[in-house]
């Protein structure tokens, strides 16, 4: 009797903190196909005309591309650059391996207010201006741990023999990373590569920091918005956010499930 | 098909000697086994002449052209592995194929040569499975195939037997050695399971702590210890500290305060060159235990059986004779001779191996 009443208040309780944590998330989504001007319960109708709208404003889709476009090269550059580390550490013998692995994934660890203005006043000392480089550099640093951590975990539980096994019937080291190493490491390699984007798309603290002037990514755009008026526009632009940063991890996480169970884990 | 020839090779991983100076010729189309307990060097001999680990000083000799420099993709090995490390993303007929693609065999060639490969490993169904759809014993016979179908100089064998169950590891230990003799490829077998040594091979070289205690054909070795450790390694025997009083070109004299006066044929302690201590090999089998009447006329002795090892067809007796506790391993007749009884054991001097102790 006793024990079935405090699961009972648990699960309440349970209940009670994800109502509180999605409730807002809740409003945003449902109010951007509010057919109102203003953002406010009960909603006057459904309607699409925000996301009509937000289709024809030019900032926001120019926010859009940038967002995209550096998502892209950092999930690009990140992997590449991961997923080359990742070997070098595991596969083989780096002095200082411990170290490189250290400063490799602290980035995770220092708070991103920190590595924002580090890297600022970094690059300050050394006279370079802000730049869309300079953005996607900080973005790609701060993208690697995750990329790093999940490519890692995945080459771990590739036998070096099976590598060994592609050498010896002719394969070079080359080719035995492209045939063998590289498919079987995929999945982790295109998670990482969705991490990397969905991360950088997210990204606010960062960006603000390291964006050169002009040039506005979604969150930045967003923030920028809010500064002026709260339109109902913002509500169906954060619709779209949330779709594509959950959406996007899920699928990618779909994906990888599947090509591991194909080549058995 | 190709000698292999290792001369003075060594490995050291900083102050580890893992091969001590390690000289050894194997014959074309032979069947060499590596045998010994694990940490004594095998693998670590095997992977050097795979050319997955340089060594640190000596030579590596493949069909007489020196390979030391050679990297392992171009030495045209086949190397099988203990968990068959075949491709996990592949199907079979791409597995067994993968090797033929860097020769620059044409389409149709490789597919002929999978098939016959699978025919040679009685798997011909199984081309467009995943290696994961096949049981253990199935995945190492893909991975035999797919070693051998590239024609190697070479076949090296890492413990290919020791990740299957007892029953199927006794069939693929026929079938490994059909295959073999059928190709003809020279063999390089790793191993640390004596019976596997002792059925399989042409010469086993026995090793231990990096360093070759003995090579020869399985019954020479079997029979004729060269050294404490390979008499204790292969099959079970018992040692006596015993005095060796004369030796001759024919037969030597030992004296033991338990087995007293032994005239044993000299070739069966080549290493022995002097009188004084000496070491008397005897063979757990070669010891036979009778109720009454000694089944061998020269040596024999009454002892106590102090326990049974009941094995089925037969038993293993641990027996007090005088001082020494003795193992003697029987056939067993009807019933097996019970703990506490009273026997006669026996033993021919010529069973006897005497090593310098």
């Amino acid at each position: 009797m006793n024990r079935g009443m405090g699961w009972t208040l648990i699960r309440l309780w349970t209940m009670l903190v994800y109502i509180f944590m999605f409730l807002p998330v809740a409003v945003v989504v449902l109010l951007s196909f509010n057919a109102s001007e203003f953002g406010a319960f009960p909603m006057s109708g459904l309607s699409l005309r925000w996301f009509v709208e937000l289709a024809g404003n030019d900032a926001i889709l120019r926010a859009f591309r940038t967002s995209i476009i550096l998502g892209a090269l950092t999930a690009l550059i990140s992997t590449t650059i991961g997923v080359l580390a990742s070997l070098a550490l595991i596969r083989y013998k780096v002095p200082g391996q411990n170290l490189i692995s250290t400063i490799l994934i602290a980035p995770i660890l220092v708070p991103e207010v920190v590595l924002a203005v580090a890297l600022l006043l970094f690059l300050n000392a050394l006279s370079i201006n802000k730049s869309f480089a300079l953005l996607l550099a900080g973005h790609v640093i701060f993208t690697l741990p995750f990329v790093i951590l999940v490519v890692q975990a995945r080459l771990v539980s590739i036998r070096r023999d099976v590598e060994e096994a592609a050498m010896s019937l002719g394969a070079n080291p080359v080719q035995t990373f492209f045939s063998i190493t590289l498919p079987l490491l995929l999945p982790a390699v295109l998670a990482g590569g969705l991490f990397a984007f969905t991360i950088s798309f997210d990204d606010i603290t960062g960006t603000l920091f390291w964006k050169p002037g002009g040039v506005e990514t979604v969150p930045t755009q967003i923030f920028a918005m809010l500064r002026n008026s709260i339109s109902p526009e913002i509500n169906a632009l954060g619709t779209v956010m949330i779709a594509l940063t959950v959406g996007l991890p899920l699928l990618g996480l779909a994906i990888a499930r599947r090509m591991s169970a194909n080549s058995g884990g | 098909m190709s000698t292999v020839k290792l001369t003075d090779i060594e490995k050291r991983f900083g102050d580890y000697v893992a091969v001590h100076r390690m000289s050894l010729e194997m014959p074309e189309g032979g069947f060499v086994t590596l045998l010994g307990p694990s940490g004594c060097g095998k693998t670590t001999t095997l992977r050097m002449i795979a050319g997955l680990l340089d060594p640190s000083a000596g030579e590596i000799e493949i069909g007489g052209k020196r390979v030391n420099d050679v990297p392992i993709h171009k030495r045209n090995l086949g190397l099988v592995f203990q968990n068959y490390a075949l491709f996990p993303h592949k199907t079979v007929a791409d597995n067994i194929a993968f090797g033929l693609k860097y020769r620059g065999v044409g389409k149709s060639d490789i597919d002929r040569k999978v098939k016959d490969a699978l025919d040679l490993v009685q798997l011909p169904h199984v081309a467009g499975r995943y290696p994961r759809e096949l049981s253990g014993g199935q995945q190492q016979r893909i991975a035999l195939a797919r070693a051998i179908v590239i024609e190697p100089d070479v076949l090296l064998l890492d413990e290919p037997l020791s990740a299957l169950d007892a029953n199927l590891r006794e069939d693929m230990r026929v079938e490994l050695k059909r295959i073999q003799e059928r190709i003809g490829v020279t063999t390089v077998f790793v191993t640390h399971d004596q019976s596997e040594a002792l059925a399989m091979s042409d010469q086993i070289v026995v090793m231990s702590a990096g360093r070759v205690e003995q090579m020869g054909a399985p019954e020479e070795v079997y029979n004729t210890p060269a050294s404490e450790f390979v008499a204790r390694f292969l099959g079970a025997s018992n040692i006596v500290d015993a005095r060796c009083t004369q030796r001759d070109a024919t037969s030597m004299v030992l004296e033991t305060p338990d087995l007293g006066r032994i005239v044993i044929p000299s070739d069966r302690g080549p290493k022995v060159s002097a009188t004084g201590p000496v070491k008397l090999v005897l063979r757990a089998e070669k010891i036979a235990l009778s109720a009454s009447q000694p089944v061998h006329g020269e040596v024999a002795h009454s002892a106590t059986v102090d326990t049974v090892d009941y094995q089925g067809q037969a038993a293993r007796y641990f027996i007090r004779l005088g001082g020494l506790q003795l193992q003697a391993i029987n056939m067993i007749d009807t019933h097996p001779h019970a703990a506490g009884r009273e026997v006669t054991a026996s033993f021919r001097p010529a069973d006897c191996t005497v090593l310098p102790a």
